[in-house]
């Protein structure tokens, strides 16, 4: 601290303002989650279908605004995720009814869905706009309410978006306080809500050390882990179309996406195959020298060079003193032998996509596994037409998607396969996480189960079910002006932003999804 | 054993004992006699515990003294950091909080120029009375019939003579009172053109929130500019976000030329009132700005706490809040007449200041005996003991909302039980 900042320091130490609102948004939260809870069907979907029409409009505006605040990726390819979490979300879960109860008159089983009521949810920095969008997608089909917490280094930019989704909601009947953001976020606050008694469940999306703490709270927490995918290339590959897919999904976004490959890896045979496919491409494949220049600009400190997130393939290589051809999409380090210690193994949020090789596929297998760990419970790639050989790779590996002839970035993340579409993929029990399936709105619904006796009566075509869900939708005389966007600042310092950010990238596996 | 470190009761008997005593017994006995027979103990949120341990909800919160709750710890958080500061201060001269808590009031009314502070609102009524005087050369003073204002000198004689007579404090020649919702009334006192005030609450709390009849309180307003009075709007107990917005005037569409502000300014925490005055009124601070003094008005640790009340009170989270607490006891009321419609017959209701008007001369007294009870706390309108005051905090939670009217539908059939006992002893 300079003097001049020591003589300006306030004199009375003052409340943490940002904690104290955020505490007050959950409770606004709870309130609107209340009333929320009881729409119906048609008052949800009109609502959801809102919001992606707002989202969508903006999804360029917001891609811009990403990239200009938090000079991470791409802003065609933001928009494009952007997009895809509006009306191509709600699409795939418009037939999915968390609302209705469900009878089971086989079984004399009824079901009365229950939302989890306040969802707090933790947003990335690599994908801010498309996490808001998304996890606020979830809460409106699900039937509850979300205040998300976003990255500090994409503040703005989360909440002009959720201010936006906000506005789109209520104005389609939503009680007012369903979707929120925090303006302010920091470590203390997102500790002190996460292990607030008035959340009901955490959604975190972020690096190792929030989504540990996001476990150890004391609530329900539905987190996700780091990736560190591997794409394997068997021989029955067609080498080219592989290629595509690898320059495809690496350069998406400038691999800022936690399911884009780290690693491909082939036999020996195939290497030079690949090299060249590759090359055509558009991937720039490095000699020895340059692939060690590489390893020395990412791997030099400890820990990822936090610059390179995000960054395109040019200014990498401009950064690490190699020449490449100024139309490369990505930067292929070719490692000969597959040993564990390599730092170019490790996930590089970055379009940087480290070559290798094995001798045979028992030990390809072996080698992939062992990346696979430090991403564990994740994603990989399978290129080839060998299904018994796709089989066994899929059950060997410690992940929970294997994407087969696809972009990995684009497809573990349900937008090129049809699994579900979502920006928080769930790492499962190999990852620590709850869940292993891609997050969905289901995720924040459970249901109560009406069970009658096996051998007792049930007479369920008279059971009434019409009170569980309204009609109605918001109240409308609930509606208050939306908060300003003028804040003012909180005291939360450069000090603790710098430490946030380290911790959240600290090991490269840290920058979350 | 009640042993606070400082001082110690062997139990609550030994306290009530003491308390009739040296302090007051009237008071004592009333309360043991109405059955409500508190003395709060701890207090956090908004639960107050009796000195037996039992928990109640509070919905009196000394009419809105804890809008906020009971020691809000940020308010609490506030305090304490000015403690490490400053201490009451000197009224004599300028100081940092004075100025700055000041303007922050000031701006919450721009057509208002200047705030003078008192530490309770009998005192900022007092100094809004005197600051009309100043301002019209007029002595006389008219209120409504069951206003209620303050009991010291000028305040205690714009109310019921029940508190002025005792004192030998009612003045009927310079306090004229006039009834509630009748501007003709007011306009045949005004007219002679020698009235220098008149002052109301927006919403008259103390005789149970009768609301004013659409387009009483502007054309008293009107009425008030046409004689050269200056209307005074009392916002001790209408003020701080109670009625949906900061002032109870704004949402009449009000200018008022001077209002006073008290109770839960200090959050219930430290004490401070203000009077707000418009520049013609505020003259007497240019000519002589030592004519009011008082030591303990605009104390600056209350300046600091009634600073980051407003600021709390100005959040768009606690302005949505104020909102749905005050929609969820519009709905549920209603739905509690519904089901109770023998004894409970009426809601006044502006935000979250509501009045429950019961079907009998006491009946507010047995509700708040019933609810006692049921382990909530809300208080009988003194000057009209059919209704019931029943007044919420801005910051109340959904869950909290939802068990007060629980408990509140768990006391009606002992409310009945107790009428009907009532009605027979009557
Ligand atoms: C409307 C109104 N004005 C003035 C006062 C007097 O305030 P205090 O008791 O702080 O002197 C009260 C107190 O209940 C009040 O309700």
């Amino acid at each position: 601290m300079n003097e001049h900042v020591t003589m300006d320091a306030p004199r009375l130490s003052v409340p943490d303002r940002a904690i104290s609102s955020a505490r007050m948004k959950v409770e606004r939260a709870a309130w609107a989650a209340r009333y929320y809870r009881n729409f119906s069907r048609e008052a949800v979907l009109a609502i959801a279908e809102a919001v992606a029409r707002a989202g969508y409009e903006k999804a360029g505006h917001f891609a811009d605004l990403a990239v200009a605040e938090t000079g991470f990726g791409v802003v065609e390819h933001k928009k494009i995720k952007n997009e895809l979490c509006t009306h191509e979300l709600l699409d795939y879960y418009r037939d999915m009814d968390l609302v209705t109860p469900r009878i089971d008159k086989e079984r004399k089983i009824v079901e009365l869905p229950k939302p989890a009521g306040v969802v707090f949810a933790l947003a990335p920095a690599t994908n801010p706009v498309a996490t808001v969008y998304y996890k606020a997608m979830l809460a409106i089909l699900s039937r509850n309410a979300i205040v998300i917490s976003p990255h500090p280094v994409a503040k703005s930019v989360s909440a002009a978006a959720a201010r936006l989704l906000a506005e789109a909601a209520e104005a389609a009947g939503a009680p007012s306080g369903l979707i929120q953001c925090v303006e302010e976020p920091s470590i203390p606050l997102v500790q002190d809500i996460m292990s607030s008694d008035r959340i009901n469940v955490i959604v975190a999306t972020g690096g190792t050390a929030m989504v540990r703490a996001a476990y150890s709270s004391g609530n329900p927490a539905l987190g996700v882990g780091p990736g560190n995918a591997v794409a394997y290339v068997d021989t029955t590959a067609r080498a080219d179309a592989a290629a595509r897919c690898l320059v495809e999904s690496k350069s998406f976004d400038n691999s800022i996406l936690c399911t884009n490959e780290s690693v491909v890896l082939t036999l020996d045979q195939n290497r030079g195959n690949m090299e060249r496919a590759l090359r055509t491409a558009g991937a720039h494949v490095c000699n020895e020298a340059d692939t060690d220049r590489l390893r020395d600009y990412l791997f030099g400190g400890h820990g990822i060079n936090l610059e390179a997130i995000g960054k395109s393939a040019a200014w990498i290589a401009e950064r690490a003193g190699i020449r490449v051809s100024p139309s490369a999409k990505i930067l292929v380090p070719v490692v000969a032998t597959p040993g564990q210690d390599d730092f170019l193994f490790r996930e590089k949020l970055c379009p940087v996509l480290t070559l290798t090789s094995a001798v045979d596929f028992q030990q390809a297998l072996t080698f992939a596994k062992h990346t696979a760990r430090r991403g564990a419970g994740h994603s990989a790639a399978f290129h080839g037409e060998d299904t018994a050989r796709l089989v066994r790779y899929s059950q060997e590996m410690p992940v929970y998607r294997v994407v087969v002839n696809a972009p990995c970035s684009q497809g573990a993340a349900g937008f090129a396969t049809y699994l579900p579409p979502s920006f928080t993929i769930g790492t499962g029990f190999a990852g620590r996480s709850s869940i292993g399936e891609n997050l969905g709105p289901h995720h924040l619904v459970q249901w109560t189960r009406i069970a009658y006796g096996k051998e007792v009566p049930a007479d369920l075509h008279e059971i009434d079910l019409s009170t569980v869900s309204s009609d109605r939708s918001a109240p409308r005389d609930l509606a208050v002006a939306t908060p300003p966007a003028g804040r003012e600042p909180s005291g939360f310092s450069r000090d603790d932003l710098r430490q946030l950010i380290l911790e959240e990238l600290r090991s490269l596996n840290g920058a979350g999804k | 054993m009640f042993n606070y470190g400082y001082f110690a009761f062997d139990s609550k008997e030994d306290l009530l004992r003491k308390a009739a005593e040296f302090w007051n017994p009237g008071k004592v006995n009333f309360w043991t006699e109405a059955g409500t027979p508190m003395v709060i103990d701890r207090r956090e949120g908004y639960f107050l515990y009796d000195m037996t341990g039992k928990r109640l909800i509070d919905l009196h919160l000394n009419g809105g003294t804890y809008n906020f709750g009971h020691r809000h710890p940020e308010l609490v958080e506030v305090l304490k950091s000015g403690l490490d500061y400053f201490d009451m201060g000197n009224h004599w001269f300028p100081s940092v909080a004075r100025a700055a808590f000041a303007e922050k009031l000031v701006q919450t009314a721009p057509h208002m120029k200047y705030a003078i502070f008192g530490a309770g609102g009998a005192e900022a009524v007092e100094i809004a009375l005197k600051t009309a005087r100043y301002a019209t050369k007029r002595k006389k003073i008219v209120s409504i019939i069951k206003g209620y204002h303050g009991h010291s000198g000028l305040s205690v004689a714009t109310g019921d003579e029940r508190f002025s007579k005792i004192f030998l404090s009612d003045r009927p020649d310079e306090f004229i009172h006039v009834p509630f919702n009748d501007a003709d009334a007011l306009e045949d006192v005004l007219k002679k053109g020698d009235v220098a005030a008149f002052i109301i609450e927006t919403i008259p709390a103390t005789y149970g929130f009768p609301l004013p009849k659409d387009g009483y309180l502007k054309a008293c307003q009107d009425l008030c500019r046409k004689y050269g009075t200056k209307f005074i709007a009392d916002e001790v107990q209408t003020g701080l976000m109670r009625t949906g917005v900061m002032w109870g005037w704004q949402g009449y569409g009000l200018t008022p030329d001077i209002f006073v502000c008290g109770k839960g300014l200090g959050g219930g925490i430290y004490p401070i009132s203000a009077c707000l005055v418009n520049e013609e009124c505020g003259g007497w601070l240019v000519e002589d700005g030592a004519a009011h003094i008082s030591t303990s008005g605009g104390a600056e640790l209350g300046c600091l706490v009634g600073h980051h009340v407003l600021e709390m009170l100005q959040r768009p989270e606690v302005i949505s809040n104020v909102h749905f607490v005050a929609e969820f006891f519009a709905q549920g009321m209603a739905e509690m007449m519904r089901r109770h419609s023998d004894v409970f017959v009426g809601v006044r209701q502006r935000g979250v200041v509501l009045g429950l008007e019961f079907d009998h001369p006491e009946g507010a007294v047995a509700v708040s005996r019933a609810l006692y009870e049921n382990g909530v706390w809300a208080i009988f309108s003194s000057l009209d003991k059919r209704v019931l005051q029943f007044k919420p905090g801005v910051v109340l939670d959904v869950d909290l909302c939802q068990e007060i009217l629980d408990r509140f539908d768990a006391a009606m059939p002992r409310a009945r039980q107790l009428l009907k006992s009532g009605r027979r002893a009557a």
